[in-house]
């Protein structure tokens, strides 16, 4: 039974797509849950689902993409039980959702002033001028410097990082319990990026939201999350909190995840990589998708996924073969 | 003592201004100059904006700069014949920005690598065949992907090609513009060991143009940091990361996310962005973000200076 902290709870989700008329399936049994004021990282490679993962929950899936199979619940309530016109209150409302590129989730023929207070008026029943005052307060609170002035600039007029911080605004103006945000830092250079993850985390702290952060960079979610889920090959195969994600991680691929990640305090760790390239959806294999790149494989792992399990601590993952705790030393 | 094989002198690059700015000049680059000699590993590190990528293209010379002179094996490009011009191309390879999704889509893999082998007149279709063949083993691909198209490669295999296009021609340099940027980690971690092994093989120079430090670290031996067209800080890569001087510098690595939620650092970020290079603000360009600014640094733009032995910060307040 999902706890009543927990704002998302995705349980054995599957995806299919059809692509060129051939099906494939990116997303095979995938857990993923999130709680009031945390953040968890989704992390993965390309390919490895999670975005698709991630908007199946306010389901803005392509059309070419349809869920097979799992419950998806966002504050308890099933997602698959919702009408059109209940989803998209639940969009903005009680999900907010920050993607990649402001320059493109952003109206180009609108203030961004507007746009907050448009976000506000579709799910509060407040006048315009209620709402437009609501919407310097949020920016504000983002961190837009001299929000009062720029409630009438044009996205254009912005930078990448203050353009990032109206997507954000968007996202919380309605006070979500749930934020869904996927790479929102990718495309920022370094020294914004840290600004805006120091944002999203005094966010979180303050309001008590959940969040859900999709990167590929371990980095990011090394500074700003509580707990991590690392997705390969379209399926969840380890989760736990930070700490152990980077100290004891128990599935080998995370491990090797962790070996290339690029460092600048200490010395220079960088390893040569993981051998070989992620799985294709279009051809899956029957055993566990990161088999053929594993130093830790035997011939159990070509037969059948592993099990996604649990250990006593609550730390989950799938392997046959897993690092025992105290394998892993990491100074 | 053998000369650069690249060095630029004083180079400046301005461009006309994006329609809707307040100014009519957009600068690129002001005042650069880089030498990378024999063998050397340079990386040249700087965020969106501050000049990098136009200086690889005026390297390779698909650009010319307004101001500055530009060296190959010590001698001036602009007074080379046109066979020495040609020659000298053959010296300096770039493997451009997204350089996988670069590839011709409708060259195999092998007629992409052979390229530079034709336009250069090398070798017959025969010793060019088999010269592929050893490129595509150098850089860790089988040769069956010879007769792939682009689309068919994983973005790693992709980089690898080309690499194995900029190699063909024997390069004494390669510039390598954003190598790994749009690649897995796991994936980036394979082309900085790829590009570290072609190197010590081949004796080769290279010429890392990046935006994070943390990458260039493995495959740099020396820094050039860059804000604004201007580089502000250079030396050992060990050096610069373990102690930087420049404020900038030093902002960067606080604010690179390490892999080590014991350190998280997101407190150290500096505040602002970079400012437009159309509206260059007087005195140094770092002046409005950095937190040692002081009165004189707002008139003042310091040069570039020698602060110890192959340390050297455009600074007026350099860090200890």
């Amino acid at each position: 039974m999902p706890r009543s902290d927990v704002v998302l709870s995705i349980e054995g989700l599957s995806i299919s797509a059809d692509v060129r008329g051939e099906t494939v399936w990116p997303v095979t049994d995938v857990h993923v849950s999130v709680r009031a004021g945390e953040v968890v990282g989704l992390v993965g490679e390309s390919g490895s689902g999670k975005s698709l993962t991630a908007l199946s929950v306010p389901r803005l899936l392509p059309e070419n993409v349809r869920i097979i199979d799992g419950l998806i619940t966002v504050a308890g309530k099933d997602m698959s039980l919702l009408t059109d016109s209940e989803l998209s209150r639940v969009r903005g409302g009680i999900v907010g959702m920050v993607f990649q590129d402001s320059l493109a989730s952003l109206n180009p023929t609108k203030t961004v002033g507007q746009q907050v207070a448009e976000v506000v008026r579709l799910h509060d029943a407040v006048s315009r001028t209620q709402a437009e005052a609501k919407a310097v307060d949020v920016l504000a609170d983002v961190g837009l410097p001299q929000p009062r002035e720029r409630f009438r600039s044009y996205p254009h007029q912005l930078s990448g990082g203050m353009r990032q911080r109206v997507a954000i605004a968007m996202a919380i103006a309605c006070e979500p319990q749930l934020v869904i945000a996927d790479e929102p830092t990718t495309a920022l250079d370094v020294t914004v990026q840290a600004q805006i993850l120091a944002l999203l985390r005094r966010l979180v702290d303050d309001r008590g939201m959940g969040v859900l952060l999709i990167t590929h960079d371990l980095g990011v979610v090394a500074n700003v999350a509580d707990r991590t889920t690392v997705m390969y090959g379209g399926r969840t195969v380890e989760d736990c909190t930070v700490i152990d994600a980077f100290e004891a991680m128990r599935h080998p691929y995370t491990e090797a995840l962790v070996a290339s990640a690029p460092r600048l305090s200490g010395l220079d760790s960088a390893g040569d990589g993981i051998p070989g390239a992620p799985p294709n959806p279009a051809h899956p294999e029957p055993g566990c998708p990161f088999e053929p790149r594993c130093s830790h494989a035997q011939s159990d792992c070509v037969v059948a996924p592993p099990p996604y399990i649990t250990a006593n601590n609550g730390h989950r993952f799938a392997c046959f073969h897993p690092l025992l705790a105290h394998e892993v030393s990491r100074g | 003592m053998d000369s650069p094989i690249l060095e630029l002198h004083d180079v400046s690059r301005t461009y006309r201004a994006p329609r809707g700015s307040s100014g009519s000049k957009l600068h690129a680059l002001r005042g650069v100059s880089l030498s990378v000699m024999p063998g050397e590993s340079v990386a040249l590190v700087g965020e969106s904006g501050c000049g990098k990528s136009t200086l690889a293209r005026i390297a390779v010379r698909i650009e010319q700069p307004q101001n500055g002179t530009v060296l190959i094996q010590g001698q001036p490009v602009s007074q080379l014949s046109r066979i020495e011009s040609r020659q000298s191309r053959e010296l300096i390879q770039l493997v451009p920005q997204e350089a996988g999704a670069s590839l011709d889509p409708r060259m195999t893999v092998g007629s992409s690598i052979a390229e530079p082998l034709v336009i250069h007149r090398r070798g017959d279709s025969r010793e060019r065949a088999t010269r592929v063949a050893d490129l595509l083993q150098e850089v860790g691909l089988d040769d069956s992907l010879s007769d792939r198209y682009p689309h068919q490669l994983s973005g790693g295999q992709r980089q690898r090609v080309a690499i194995a296009r900029a190699l063909a021609l024997e390069p004494r340099l390669i510039i390598a513009d954003e190598p790994v940027s749009a690649l897995d980690v796991s994936v980036q971690a394979q082309i900085l060991a790829l590009l570290r092994d072609v190197r010590a093989r081949r004796d080769l120079a290279l010429l890392v143009i990046a935006h994070d430090l943390a990458f260039v670290r493995s495959v740099a031996d020396r820094i050039d940091v860059m804000y604004l067209g201007r580089i502000v800080e250079s030396g050992p890569a060990n050096d610069v990361i373990a102690h930087p001087r420049h404020p900038y510098t030093s902002a960067l690595i606080a604010a690179f996310p390490d892999p080590d939620p014991r350190q998280r650092n997101h407190r150290a970020a500096p505040t602002g962005e970079v400012p437009s290079a159309v509206d260059l603000p007087p005195g140094c360009s770092y002046a409005s973000r950095c937190d040692r600014a002081e009165p004189r640094c707002a008139t003042d733009d310091p040069v570039l200076v020698e602060l110890a032995q192959h340390r050297r910060v455009a600074c007026h307040h350099p860090i200890d």
